[in-house]
């Protein structure tokens, strides 16, 4: 099988750094950032994007929906 | 490969849907809400009934839900969303109608309105997120808030001696007449994500048949109400609120699907 290879863009403006998304990836791909966005948050990053397999489980638990999803057949 | 070679139009799998507006979420970081508020809009621009959907907000935290949701929307007095819904459909009735509301509005305040909507088989849907207490107006206590469950105003935990029994809505609109499709759902997790929006989908079609109610549960997190972090407060949803709030079917296409008595107790 063709090992899937993803990537995530996340708004960082609108992420307000819940983590739910981070504790539902699959691949341990998404971390969260030391500095703060304009509202004072921690928002999430791929701290490993070699990880992602663009499964899309993160964009899609996401409340604030500011996650967008890519994937290639690697 | 490059991250660059990945992030190309061709290759896009998953992105915010258009049909929720540009205005930011007024929920808490992690809360519920914002996840059903997508799934609805998903749903709606899948089925391309943008133009022909009309969505009634609660009073509660999701009041301001007309502004994040780019259809027609208006909005009803307290726990009157299902009586509102009601003469709008039998104005419009090829509309898609459908009311967004929380426990404290659905359960308690338009107890009235949720249950006769629900036995005339008004052609609506009604999408319910029970997060078991008042949440805009500070964590009080709800119909729905469990037994022994802290809030500020059970600080020592709700006492059913006094305080009542926690109520299960959806159980009791499921058997009523009126009601085609009756579901308890989540979205704290990847698949519980997928299975709500399938039943959302579901509760569209069914108004298209005109069969009723098609009456959604989503149980869901307070992480600020309940004093806890996002993650926290879901792995409580888990342990505490799924026991007694079950999820699952339990009236498809008229039919009662599940041992009601069995979860009574
Ligand atoms: S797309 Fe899947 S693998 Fe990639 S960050 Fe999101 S959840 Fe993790
Ligand atoms: S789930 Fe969304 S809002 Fe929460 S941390 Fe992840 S990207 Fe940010």
């Amino acid at each position: 099988m063709a090992k899937m290879r993803g990537a995530i863009v996340v708004d960082t403006e609108r992420c307000k750094g819940c983590e739910v998304c981070l504790v539902n990836c699959p691949s341990d791909t998404i971390g969260m950032s030391k500095e703060v966005n304009g509202k004072g948050y921690h928002y999430a990053f791929m701290k490993d994007p070699e990880s992602c397999t663009g499964c899309a489980n993160c964009a899609i638990v996401c409340p604030d929906g500011v996650i967008t999803v890519y994937r290639v057949k690697a | 490969m490059d991250i660059k070679e990945i992030i190309k139009p061709e290759n896009l799998v998953h992105k915010r849907t258009p049909l929720m507006t540009d205005a930011n979420l007024s929920y808490c970081p992690g809360c519920g809400h914002g996840t059903v508020h997508h799934l609805i809009m998903e749903v709606v621009e899948e089925l391309d009934i943008q133009q022909d959907t009309i969505g009634i907000a609660p009073v509660g935290c999701s009041v301001l839900a007309y502004d994040f949701m780019d259809i027609d929307m208006t909005q009803a007095a307290h726990g009157r969303a299902p009586a509102v819904a009601t003469g709008i459909k039998r104005l419009w009735p090829e509309k898609y109608v459908f009311t967004y509301q929380g426990d404290g509005d659905l359960a308690a305040i338009g107890t009235a309105e949720t249950i006769h909507a629900c036995n005339r088989g008004e052609n609506i849907a009604i999408f319910f997120i029970n997060n078991g207490i008042y949440g805009m107006t500070g964590g009080q206590m709800a119909p729905t808030t469990l037994e022994g469950m802290k809030s500020s105003t059970t600080p020592y935990g709700r006492d059913y001696k006094t305080m009542g029994h926690p109520i299960k809505i959806t159980e009791l609109v499921a058997q009523l007449p009126g009601t085609s499709f009756v579901t308890r759902q989540a979205v704290h997790k990847p698949g519980n994500v997928r299975k709500t929006k399938k039943a959302i989908r579901k509760a569209f079609e069914v108004q298209k048949e005109k069969m009723g109610v098609a009456f959604i549960e989503i149980v869901s997190n307070c992480n600020s109400g309940w004093k806890m972090t996002p993650n926290d407060s879901n792995k409580w949803m888990e342990e505490n609120m799924f026991p007694f709030y079950p999820l699952g079917d339990i009236k498809v296409e008229g039919k009662i699907v599940k041992d009601l008595m069995k979860d009574l107790v």
